[in-house]
Protein backbone atom coordinates (compact mmCIF):
# COMPACT_ATOMS: atom_id res chain seq x y z
CA UNK A 1 0.00 0.00 0.00
CA UNK A 2 1.25 3.61 -0.59
CA UNK A 3 1.10 6.02 1.95
CA UNK A 4 -1.20 8.09 -0.04
CA UNK A 5 -3.65 4.95 0.25
CA UNK A 6 -2.85 4.22 3.73
CA UNK A 7 -3.59 8.41 4.90
CA UNK A 8 -7.20 8.12 2.69
CA UNK A 9 -8.11 5.07 4.43
CA UNK A 10 -7.10 6.22 7.97
CA UNK A 11 -9.41 9.46 7.06
CA UNK A 12 -12.24 7.49 6.19
CA UNK A 13 -12.32 4.98 9.15
CA UNK A 14 -12.14 8.29 11.62
CA UNK A 15 -14.33 10.22 9.61
CA UNK A 16 -17.02 6.95 9.96
CA UNK A 17 -15.76 6.17 13.41
CA UNK A 18 -16.52 10.04 14.57
CA UNK A 19 -19.47 9.88 12.37
CA UNK A 20 -18.29 12.91 10.02
CA UNK A 21 -19.72 14.08 7.07
CA UNK A 22 -16.24 13.97 4.95
CA UNK A 23 -16.04 16.71 1.44
CA UNK A 24 -14.49 14.55 -1.56
CA UNK A 25 -10.72 13.74 -1.01
CA UNK A 26 -9.00 15.42 -3.55
CA UNK A 27 -5.82 17.05 -2.99
CA UNK A 28 -6.82 20.91 -3.35
CA UNK A 29 -9.56 20.42 -0.57
CA UNK A 30 -8.30 22.51 2.45
CA UNK A 31 -8.30 20.21 5.87
CA UNK A 32 -10.55 22.99 7.57
CA UNK A 33 -13.15 22.21 5.04
CA UNK A 34 -12.97 18.51 5.11
CA UNK A 35 -15.47 18.08 7.79
CA UNK A 36 -12.45 16.62 10.06
CA UNK A 37 -12.31 18.59 13.28
CA UNK A 38 -8.47 19.16 15.09
CA UNK A 39 -9.70 15.75 17.35
CA UNK A 40 -10.50 13.96 13.80
CA UNK A 41 -6.93 14.87 12.81
CA UNK A 42 -4.95 14.06 16.17
CA UNK A 43 -6.62 10.82 15.64
CA UNK A 44 -5.63 10.10 12.12
CA UNK A 45 -1.60 11.30 13.02
CA UNK A 46 -1.55 8.72 15.89
CA UNK A 47 -3.05 6.11 14.15
CA UNK A 48 -0.37 6.96 10.77
CA UNK A 49 2.43 6.59 13.52
CA UNK A 50 1.23 3.09 14.33
CA UNK A 51 0.67 2.07 10.64
CA UNK A 52 3.13 3.77 9.22
CA UNK A 53 5.93 4.62 11.52
CA UNK A 54 5.77 8.36 10.75
CA UNK A 55 4.55 11.33 12.42
CA UNK A 56 6.60 14.35 10.71
CA UNK A 57 4.19 16.74 12.24
CA UNK A 58 6.35 15.92 15.73
CA UNK A 59 9.57 15.47 13.99
CA UNK A 60 10.69 19.08 14.26
CA UNK A 61 9.88 22.09 15.60
CA UNK A 62 9.24 24.54 12.24
CA UNK A 63 7.44 22.01 10.29
CA UNK A 64 4.77 24.19 7.79
CA UNK A 65 1.66 23.08 8.71
CA UNK A 66 0.10 21.24 5.90
CA UNK A 67 -3.55 23.43 4.42
CA UNK A 68 -4.92 21.30 1.74
CA UNK A 69 -4.82 17.29 2.20
CA UNK A 70 -2.67 17.40 -0.99
CA UNK A 71 0.19 19.15 1.33
CA UNK A 72 -0.92 16.59 4.16
CA UNK A 73 -0.18 13.43 1.98
CA UNK A 74 2.89 15.10 0.49
CA UNK A 75 4.15 15.71 4.09
CA UNK A 76 4.02 11.98 4.74
CA UNK A 77 5.55 10.85 1.36
CA UNK A 78 8.05 12.96 2.20
CA UNK A 79 8.97 11.70 5.76
CA UNK A 80 8.94 7.96 3.95
CA UNK A 81 11.31 9.36 1.15
CA UNK B 1 -13.94 1.21 71.48
CA UNK B 2 -12.57 4.54 71.33
CA UNK B 3 -12.07 7.02 75.03
CA UNK B 4 -11.92 10.63 74.42
CA UNK B 5 -9.41 10.13 77.11
CA UNK B 6 -5.66 8.78 76.26
CA UNK B 7 -5.44 5.24 76.03
CA UNK B 8 -2.35 3.49 74.77
CA UNK B 9 -2.96 0.98 71.70
CA UNK B 10 -1.64 -1.57 74.43
CA UNK B 11 -5.03 -0.21 76.92
CA UNK B 12 -7.25 -0.85 73.61
CA UNK B 13 -5.16 -4.44 72.93
CA UNK B 14 -5.86 -5.29 76.44
CA UNK B 15 -3.65 -8.37 76.21
CA UNK B 16 -4.40 -9.62 79.69
CA UNK B 17 -8.41 -9.56 79.30
CA UNK B 18 -8.17 -10.93 75.73
CA UNK B 19 -10.44 -13.70 74.60
CA UNK B 20 -8.26 -17.07 74.49
CA UNK B 21 -8.92 -16.97 70.60
CA UNK B 22 -7.59 -13.76 69.35
CA UNK B 23 -4.87 -14.05 67.52
CA UNK B 24 -2.53 -11.87 65.11
CA UNK B 25 -1.09 -14.07 62.18
CA UNK B 26 1.45 -14.09 59.61
CA UNK B 27 1.96 -16.63 56.40
CA UNK B 28 4.80 -17.71 59.20
CA UNK B 29 3.71 -17.38 62.60
CA UNK B 30 0.32 -17.03 64.86
CA UNK B 31 0.40 -15.13 68.04
CA UNK B 32 -2.25 -15.14 70.62
CA UNK B 33 -3.49 -11.23 71.61
CA UNK B 34 -3.23 -13.10 75.56
CA UNK B 35 0.34 -14.01 75.31
CA UNK B 36 1.50 -10.78 74.70
CA UNK B 37 0.68 -9.88 78.09
CA UNK B 38 3.97 -9.82 80.99
CA UNK B 39 6.23 -10.43 77.88
CA UNK B 40 7.91 -8.38 75.12
CA UNK B 41 9.37 -9.15 71.98
CA UNK B 42 12.04 -6.47 71.55
CA UNK B 43 15.75 -7.43 72.42
CA UNK B 44 15.27 -4.29 75.28
CA UNK B 45 12.82 -3.68 77.46
CA UNK B 46 10.40 -0.84 76.21
CA UNK B 47 11.03 1.09 79.11
CA UNK B 48 14.39 2.04 78.01
CA UNK B 49 12.69 3.65 74.89
CA UNK B 50 10.75 6.10 76.64
CA UNK B 51 10.66 9.52 74.91
CA UNK B 52 12.64 8.80 72.24
CA UNK B 53 11.85 8.86 68.95
CA UNK B 54 11.94 5.46 66.98
CA UNK B 55 11.91 4.36 63.92
CA UNK B 56 10.26 0.67 62.68
CA UNK B 57 11.73 -0.88 59.98
CA UNK B 58 10.76 -4.60 59.43
CA UNK B 59 9.94 -7.37 56.59
CA UNK B 60 7.29 -8.75 58.16
CA UNK B 61 3.92 -6.56 58.95
CA UNK B 62 3.02 -8.44 62.16
CA UNK B 63 6.09 -7.72 63.83
CA UNK B 64 5.81 -3.76 63.26
CA UNK B 65 2.40 -4.54 64.76
CA UNK B 66 4.31 -6.09 68.16
CA UNK B 67 6.51 -3.11 68.05
CA UNK B 68 3.61 -0.68 67.85
CA UNK B 69 1.45 -2.35 70.59
CA UNK B 70 4.51 -2.12 73.20
CA UNK B 71 5.75 1.56 72.48
CA UNK B 72 2.57 3.60 71.76
CA UNK B 73 2.36 5.41 74.98
CA UNK B 74 6.01 5.28 75.74
CA UNK B 75 7.74 6.74 72.86
CA UNK B 76 7.66 10.31 72.13
CA UNK B 77 7.64 9.12 68.17
CA UNK B 78 7.30 6.52 66.19
CA UNK B 79 8.20 6.77 62.46
CA UNK B 80 6.60 3.50 60.45
CA UNK B 81 8.90 2.92 57.38
CA UNK B 82 7.15 0.91 54.35
CA UNK B 83 8.69 -1.72 53.29
CA UNK B 84 9.39 -0.27 49.73
CA UNK B 85 10.91 2.99 50.58
CA UNK B 86 14.35 4.02 49.05
CA UNK B 87 17.56 4.63 51.53
CA UNK B 88 17.91 8.14 50.42
CA UNK B 89 14.16 8.57 51.77
CA UNK B 90 15.09 6.45 55.19
CA UNK B 91 17.80 8.83 55.60
CA UNK B 92 15.75 12.31 55.13
CA UNK B 93 13.35 10.50 57.34
CA UNK B 94 15.96 9.71 60.09
CA UNK B 95 16.77 13.65 60.22
CA UNK B 96 13.32 15.08 59.79
CA UNK B 97 11.58 12.80 62.41
CA UNK B 98 14.75 13.20 64.68
CA UNK B 99 15.30 9.15 65.45
CA UNK B 100 16.85 8.13 67.64
CA UNK B 101 16.47 4.17 67.74
CA UNK B 102 15.91 2.03 65.09
CA UNK B 103 13.52 -1.18 65.51
CA UNK B 104 14.05 -3.93 63.18
CA UNK B 105 13.99 -7.83 62.50
CA UNK B 106 16.86 -7.07 60.22
CA UNK B 107 15.10 -6.16 56.79
CA UNK B 108 12.37 -3.74 55.85
CA UNK B 109 14.30 -0.42 54.49
CA UNK B 110 17.23 0.57 56.69
CA UNK B 111 19.30 -2.70 55.99
CA UNK B 112 19.84 -0.41 53.06
CA UNK B 113 20.97 2.23 54.54
CA UNK B 114 24.53 2.94 56.46
CA UNK B 115 23.47 4.23 59.94
CA UNK B 116 25.25 5.20 63.44
CA UNK B 117 21.36 4.97 65.14
CA UNK B 118 21.14 2.49 68.02
CA UNK B 119 19.05 -0.84 66.95
CA UNK B 120 16.99 -3.29 69.17
CA UNK B 121 15.68 -6.52 67.57
CA UNK B 122 12.44 -7.60 67.24
CA UNK B 123 11.31 -11.24 66.76
CA UNK B 124 8.19 -13.42 67.35
CA UNK B 125 9.74 -15.25 70.01
CA UNK B 126 7.92 -13.37 73.31
CA UNK B 127 10.37 -12.87 76.50
CA UNK B 128 8.71 -12.51 79.84
CA UNK B 129 9.22 -9.23 81.30
CA UNK B 130 7.60 -6.96 84.09
CA UNK B 131 5.63 -4.68 81.41
CA UNK B 132 5.21 -0.79 82.21
CA UNK B 133 2.02 0.55 83.25
CA UNK B 134 3.06 4.11 81.77
CA UNK B 135 1.98 3.90 78.74
CA UNK B 136 0.68 8.06 78.95
CA UNK B 137 2.86 9.80 76.47
CA UNK B 138 0.76 11.25 73.83
CA UNK B 139 3.37 9.41 71.14
CA UNK B 140 3.25 10.80 67.57
CA UNK B 141 2.95 8.57 64.43
CA UNK B 142 4.85 9.78 61.60
CA UNK B 143 2.90 7.69 58.18
CA UNK B 144 4.86 8.18 55.02
CA UNK B 145 1.90 9.15 52.04
CA UNK B 146 1.23 6.99 49.12
CA UNK B 147 1.28 9.51 46.27
CA UNK B 148 1.12 8.10 43.40
CA UNK B 149 4.02 9.99 42.20
CA UNK B 150 7.13 11.88 43.51
CA UNK B 151 8.51 11.93 46.72
CA UNK B 152 6.70 10.57 50.05
CA UNK B 153 5.71 13.11 52.85
CA UNK B 154 5.51 12.60 56.35
CA UNK B 155 1.87 12.81 57.50
CA UNK B 156 2.09 13.18 61.82
CA UNK B 157 -0.88 11.32 63.77
CA UNK B 158 -1.65 10.03 67.03
CA UNK B 159 -3.33 7.37 67.71
CA UNK B 160 -6.76 9.04 68.35
CA UNK B 161 -7.06 11.29 65.39
CA UNK B 162 -5.88 7.37 63.74
CA UNK B 163 -8.62 5.63 65.48
CA UNK B 164 -11.07 7.99 65.10
CA UNK B 165 -12.70 6.61 62.02
CA UNK B 166 -13.73 3.48 64.64
CA UNK B 167 -16.85 4.97 65.46
CA UNK B 168 -18.49 3.45 61.79
CA UNK B 169 -17.05 0.09 62.91
CA UNK B 170 -19.17 -2.49 61.42
CA UNK B 171 -21.14 -4.45 63.89
CA UNK B 172 -19.91 -8.04 64.18
CA UNK B 173 -21.95 -10.93 66.03
CA UNK B 174 -19.00 -12.85 66.33
CA UNK B 175 -15.28 -11.76 67.12
CA UNK B 176 -14.24 -10.18 63.73
CA UNK B 177 -11.18 -11.58 62.03
CA UNK B 178 -9.79 -9.00 59.65
CA UNK B 179 -7.26 -8.61 57.10
CA UNK B 180 -6.17 -6.33 54.32
CA UNK B 181 -4.29 -6.64 51.04
CA UNK B 182 -2.97 -3.11 52.26
CA UNK B 183 0.27 -3.26 54.09
CA UNK B 184 -0.53 -1.95 57.30
CA UNK B 185 2.49 0.67 57.33
CA UNK B 186 0.56 2.20 55.19
CA UNK B 187 -2.37 4.23 56.42
CA UNK B 188 -5.08 2.13 54.24
CA UNK B 189 -3.83 -1.17 55.86
CA UNK B 190 -2.83 0.80 59.39
CA UNK B 191 -6.64 1.28 59.48
CA UNK B 192 -8.16 -2.18 59.39
CA UNK B 193 -5.33 -3.29 61.88
CA UNK B 194 -6.71 -1.14 64.47
CA UNK B 195 -10.06 -1.51 63.95
CA UNK B 196 -8.97 -5.12 64.71
CA UNK B 197 -7.32 -4.36 67.74
CA UNK B 198 -9.56 -2.03 68.85
CA UNK B 199 -12.88 -3.65 68.48
CA UNK B 200 -11.75 -6.68 70.24
CA UNK B 201 -10.72 -8.79 67.33
CA UNK B 202 -7.81 -10.86 65.54
CA UNK B 203 -6.18 -9.38 62.55
CA UNK B 204 -4.56 -11.44 59.14
CA UNK B 205 -1.78 -9.85 57.73
CA UNK B 206 -0.39 -10.24 53.98
CA UNK B 207 2.88 -10.33 52.83
CA UNK B 208 4.40 -8.88 49.79
CA UNK B 209 5.78 -12.42 48.40
CA UNK B 210 2.53 -14.38 49.12
CA UNK B 211 0.67 -14.98 46.10
CA UNK B 212 -2.86 -13.72 45.89
CA UNK B 213 -4.65 -17.23 45.93
CA UNK B 214 -2.45 -18.30 48.80
CA UNK B 215 -3.41 -15.31 50.25
CA UNK B 216 -7.21 -15.87 50.00
CA UNK B 217 -7.12 -19.15 51.23
CA UNK B 218 -4.60 -18.58 53.95
CA UNK B 219 -7.89 -15.66 54.69
CA UNK B 220 -10.14 -18.81 54.46
CA UNK B 221 -8.69 -20.96 56.96
CA UNK B 222 -8.19 -18.20 59.34
CA UNK B 223 -12.58 -17.46 59.47
CA UNK B 224 -11.64 -13.68 57.76
CA UNK B 225 -15.03 -11.60 58.43
CA UNK B 226 -13.39 -8.38 57.67
CA UNK B 227 -11.49 -7.62 54.39
CA UNK B 228 -10.07 -4.65 52.68
CA UNK B 229 -8.29 -3.70 49.79
CA UNK B 230 -7.73 -1.40 46.79
CA UNK B 231 -9.99 -1.67 43.86
CA UNK B 232 -7.01 -2.28 41.86
CA UNK B 233 -5.76 -5.57 44.87
CA UNK B 234 -9.84 -6.58 44.73
CA UNK B 235 -9.35 -7.13 40.96
CA UNK B 236 -6.45 -9.14 41.06
CA UNK B 237 -8.34 -11.19 43.82
CA UNK B 238 -10.55 -11.76 41.15
CA UNK B 239 -8.25 -12.49 38.52
CA UNK B 240 -7.11 -15.00 40.67
CA UNK B 241 -9.81 -17.43 40.29
CA UNK B 242 -9.87 -17.65 43.93
CA UNK B 243 -12.21 -15.63 45.67
CA UNK B 244 -14.24 -18.60 46.93
CA UNK B 245 -11.33 -19.96 49.26
CA UNK B 246 -12.83 -17.60 51.60
CA UNK B 247 -16.80 -16.24 52.90
CA UNK B 248 -16.41 -12.77 54.33
CA UNK B 249 -19.22 -10.84 55.77
CA UNK B 250 -17.70 -7.26 54.63
CA UNK B 251 -15.46 -6.59 51.95
CA UNK B 252 -14.13 -2.70 51.64
CA UNK B 253 -12.55 -1.09 48.97
CA UNK B 254 -10.66 2.03 49.96
CA UNK B 255 -7.57 4.10 48.15
CA UNK B 256 -8.45 4.23 44.71
CA UNK B 257 -11.89 5.71 42.68
CA UNK B 258 -14.16 2.57 43.02
CA UNK B 259 -16.70 1.96 39.97
CA UNK B 260 -19.94 0.16 39.54
CA UNK B 261 -18.26 -2.79 37.70
CA UNK B 262 -16.02 -3.49 40.45
CA UNK B 263 -18.82 -3.52 43.37
CA UNK B 264 -20.90 -5.56 40.91
CA UNK B 265 -18.06 -8.25 40.49
CA UNK B 266 -17.29 -8.37 44.40
CA UNK B 267 -21.20 -8.25 45.07
CA UNK B 268 -21.38 -11.41 43.25
CA UNK B 269 -18.22 -13.05 44.07
CA UNK B 270 -19.55 -12.55 48.14
CA UNK B 271 -23.87 -12.70 47.85
CA UNK B 272 -24.07 -12.51 50.95
CA UNK B 273 -21.36 -9.94 52.27
CA UNK B 274 -21.58 -6.08 52.51
CA UNK B 275 -19.61 -4.96 50.10
CA UNK B 276 -18.72 -1.28 51.20
CA UNK B 277 -16.27 1.17 49.37
CA UNK B 278 -14.83 4.57 51.79
CA UNK B 279 -12.53 7.48 51.09
CA UNK B 280 -9.93 7.89 53.49
CA UNK B 281 -6.44 9.50 52.84
CA UNK B 282 -2.69 8.96 55.17
CA UNK B 283 -3.73 13.07 55.32
CA UNK B 284 -7.06 13.53 55.65
CA UNK B 285 -8.17 10.48 57.34
CA UNK B 286 -11.34 8.55 56.66
CA UNK B 287 -13.79 10.78 55.55
CA UNK B 288 -16.80 8.36 55.19
CA UNK B 289 -18.36 4.66 54.12
CA UNK B 290 -20.40 3.95 51.52
CA UNK B 291 -22.50 0.68 51.79
CA UNK B 292 -25.39 1.07 49.83
CA UNK B 293 -23.44 -1.06 47.11
CA UNK B 294 -23.22 2.03 44.42
CA UNK B 295 -20.25 4.09 43.21
CA UNK B 296 -20.14 7.58 44.00
CA UNK B 297 -21.12 9.11 47.38
CA UNK B 298 -25.15 10.95 48.07
CA UNK B 299 -24.68 14.78 47.79
CA UNK B 300 -26.21 15.28 51.20
CA UNK B 301 -22.72 14.08 52.82
CA UNK B 302 -21.13 17.42 51.52
CA UNK B 303 -21.60 20.38 53.85
CA UNK B 304 -23.97 17.94 56.55
CA UNK B 305 -23.33 18.74 60.24
CA UNK B 306 -22.58 16.97 62.91
CA UNK B 307 -21.24 13.76 61.51
CA UNK B 308 -17.55 14.57 63.02
CA UNK B 309 -15.93 14.90 59.65
CA UNK B 310 -16.72 18.16 57.53
CA UNK B 311 -16.59 18.19 53.60
CA UNK B 312 -16.65 21.04 50.80
CA UNK B 313 -15.98 20.76 47.29
CA UNK B 314 -14.05 23.80 46.31
CA UNK B 315 -12.52 24.09 43.02
CA UNK B 316 -14.01 21.26 42.08
CA UNK B 317 -11.82 18.94 44.55
CA UNK B 318 -13.12 17.31 47.84
CA UNK B 319 -11.98 19.20 51.09
CA UNK B 320 -11.77 17.56 54.31
CA UNK B 321 -11.84 18.84 58.08
CA UNK B 322 -11.93 15.99 61.04
CA UNK B 323 -10.19 15.64 64.26
CA UNK B 324 -8.76 12.38 61.90
CA UNK B 325 -7.08 14.48 59.66
CA UNK B 326 -3.23 14.33 60.12
CA UNK B 327 -1.87 17.11 62.23
CA UNK B 328 1.04 18.38 59.61
CA UNK B 329 4.01 17.18 57.63
CA UNK B 330 6.46 16.78 59.00
CA UNK B 331 10.57 18.30 57.71
CA UNK B 332 12.21 21.27 57.13
CA UNK B 333 10.66 22.13 53.54
CA UNK B 334 7.15 20.38 54.54
CA UNK B 335 4.63 22.18 52.59
CA UNK B 336 0.80 23.27 54.70
CA UNK B 337 -1.01 20.48 55.02
CA UNK B 338 -4.25 22.07 55.58
CA UNK B 339 -5.50 25.66 55.10
CA UNK B 340 -5.95 28.38 57.52
CA UNK B 341 -8.84 27.09 58.46
CA UNK B 342 -8.21 23.23 58.51
CA UNK B 343 -9.28 21.83 55.80
CA UNK B 344 -7.47 19.51 53.79
CA UNK B 345 -7.41 19.56 49.78
CA UNK B 346 -7.53 15.47 48.79
CA UNK B 347 -6.97 16.62 44.79
CA UNK B 348 -9.55 14.28 44.45
CA UNK B 349 -11.84 15.66 41.77
CA UNK B 350 -15.70 15.05 41.76
CA UNK B 351 -18.31 15.24 39.62
CA UNK B 352 -22.33 15.95 40.67
CA UNK B 353 -24.54 13.41 38.59
CA UNK B 354 -28.07 13.53 40.03
CA UNK B 355 -28.33 13.32 43.84
CA UNK B 356 -24.37 11.66 44.06
CA UNK B 357 -21.28 12.61 43.68
CA UNK B 358 -18.64 10.46 41.44
CA UNK B 359 -14.70 10.89 41.78
CA UNK B 360 -13.40 11.98 38.35
CA UNK B 361 -9.95 11.21 38.88
CA UNK B 362 -6.96 13.34 40.17
CA UNK B 363 -6.03 16.73 39.90
CA UNK B 364 -2.12 15.41 38.79
CA UNK B 365 -3.54 12.90 36.59
CA UNK B 366 -5.78 15.43 34.06
CA UNK B 367 -5.30 14.92 30.50
CA UNK B 368 -5.53 17.84 28.46
CA UNK B 369 -7.16 17.15 24.75
CA UNK B 370 -6.88 20.38 23.03
CA UNK B 371 -7.77 22.15 25.77
CA UNK B 372 -10.24 19.86 26.99
CA UNK B 373 -9.94 18.12 30.08
CA UNK B 374 -9.79 14.34 30.43
CA UNK B 375 -9.78 11.99 33.79
CA UNK B 376 -8.45 8.87 33.08
CA UNK B 377 -10.38 6.91 35.89
CA UNK B 378 -13.69 8.78 34.41
CA UNK B 379 -12.71 6.73 30.94
CA UNK B 380 -11.68 3.54 33.02
CA UNK B 381 -14.74 3.27 34.92
CA UNK B 382 -16.80 2.99 31.24
CA UNK B 383 -14.43 0.58 29.86
CA UNK B 384 -14.39 -1.73 33.02
CA UNK B 385 -18.34 -2.15 31.78
CA UNK B 386 -17.57 -4.28 29.09
CA UNK B 387 -17.89 -7.84 30.51
CA UNK B 388 -14.56 -8.83 28.99
CA UNK B 389 -12.09 -6.05 31.03
CA UNK B 390 -10.71 -7.09 34.27
CA UNK B 391 -9.45 -3.88 34.16
CA UNK B 392 -7.74 -1.57 32.15
CA UNK B 393 -5.61 1.98 32.24
CA UNK B 394 -5.97 5.38 30.36
CA UNK B 395 -2.77 7.62 29.84
CA UNK B 396 -1.83 10.13 27.13
CA UNK B 397 -0.10 9.75 23.90
CA UNK B 398 1.72 13.18 22.68
CA UNK B 399 -0.05 14.29 20.06
CA UNK B 400 1.30 17.33 17.38
CA UNK B 401 -2.36 18.62 17.15
CA UNK B 402 -4.37 18.51 20.10
CA UNK B 403 -0.99 18.33 22.26
CA UNK B 404 -2.07 14.63 23.57
CA UNK B 405 -4.52 12.09 22.88
CA UNK B 406 -6.46 9.06 24.97
CA UNK B 407 -4.81 5.57 24.86
CA UNK B 408 -6.20 2.75 26.66
CA UNK B 409 -4.82 -0.67 28.07
CA UNK B 410 -6.90 -3.08 28.72
CA UNK B 411 -6.26 -6.55 30.35
CA UNK B 412 -8.93 -9.05 29.44
CA UNK B 413 -10.60 -11.52 32.00
CA UNK B 414 -9.43 -15.46 31.81
CA UNK B 415 -12.35 -16.53 30.77
CA UNK B 416 -12.43 -14.41 28.15
CA UNK B 417 -9.00 -14.83 26.70
CA UNK B 418 -9.42 -14.61 22.99
CA UNK B 419 -7.41 -15.12 19.78
CA UNK B 420 -6.52 -11.58 18.03
CA UNK B 421 -9.35 -11.18 15.52
CA UNK B 422 -11.72 -11.32 18.47
CA UNK B 423 -9.86 -8.87 20.34
CA UNK B 424 -10.65 -6.50 17.55
CA UNK B 425 -14.41 -7.31 17.87
CA UNK B 426 -14.06 -6.88 21.95
CA UNK B 427 -12.26 -3.34 20.88
CA UNK B 428 -14.61 -2.39 18.76
CA UNK B 429 -17.82 -2.68 21.24
CA UNK B 430 -15.37 -1.08 23.79
CA UNK B 431 -15.18 1.76 21.49
CA UNK B 432 -18.88 1.90 21.07
CA UNK B 433 -19.35 2.09 24.54
CA UNK B 434 -17.13 4.66 24.93
CA UNK B 435 -19.21 6.83 22.16
CA UNK B 436 -22.39 6.68 23.65
CA UNK B 437 -21.47 7.31 27.14
CA UNK B 438 -18.28 9.65 26.75
CA UNK B 439 -17.29 12.86 25.07
CA UNK B 440 -15.63 11.97 21.83
CA UNK B 441 -12.22 13.46 23.38
CA UNK B 442 -12.60 11.27 26.32
CA UNK B 443 -12.65 8.39 23.85
CA UNK B 444 -9.28 6.36 23.68
CA UNK B 445 -7.91 6.26 20.04
CA UNK B 446 -6.24 3.23 20.68
CA UNK B 447 -6.92 0.04 22.61
CA UNK B 448 -4.07 -2.32 23.19
CA UNK B 449 -4.39 -5.34 25.12
CA UNK B 450 -1.87 -6.00 27.79
CA UNK B 451 -1.44 -9.19 29.97
CA UNK B 452 -1.37 -6.94 33.15
CA UNK B 453 -0.95 -3.47 34.52
CA UNK B 454 1.37 -2.73 37.32
CA UNK B 455 -0.03 -2.49 40.62
CA UNK B 456 2.34 -0.32 43.25
CA UNK B 457 3.60 -1.40 46.53
CA UNK B 458 0.35 0.79 47.65
CA UNK B 459 -1.74 -0.98 46.23
CA UNK B 460 -2.95 1.54 43.32
CA UNK B 461 -2.38 1.83 39.55
CA UNK B 462 0.78 2.91 38.59
CA UNK B 463 0.41 5.73 36.41
CA UNK B 464 2.59 7.30 33.78
CA UNK B 465 3.30 10.58 34.08
CA UNK B 466 1.80 12.51 31.31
Amino acid sequence: MTVRSVILEQITRVGEQQRRQLAPLTDSLPLLDSGLDSLCLAIIVAGLDDELGLDPLSASDDVEFPVTLGEFIKLYENAAA
Amino acid sequence: MLQPSRRSLWDLVAPEAASPTRFLADPQTRILVRDLADSTTLSAKPETLRGLSVMISTDRQLLTALALIELDGIARRIVLCTPDLSPAFVQSAMIDGEVDVVVTDGGGPTREVDHTLKTIRIGTRLRETHVTADRSVDTEWILFTSGTTGRPKLAMHTLTSLVGPLVDNPAAGRIPVWSTFYDIRRYGGLQIMLRALAGGGSQVFSSAAEPVADFLKRAGECGVTHISGTPSHWRRALMSGATASMAPDYVRLSGEACDQAILDSLQRAYPHANVAHAFASTEAGVAFDVRDGKAGFPAALIDAKGSGVEMRVEDGSLRIRSSRTAARYLGDVAPALSNEVGFIDTGDLLELRGDRYYFIGRREGIINVGGQKVHPEAVEAVINEHPAVSVSRVSARKNPITGAVVVAEIVLKPTATPANAEFQAIVEEIRKLCHDRLDPHQVPVTFREVPSIEVAASGKLVRPRA
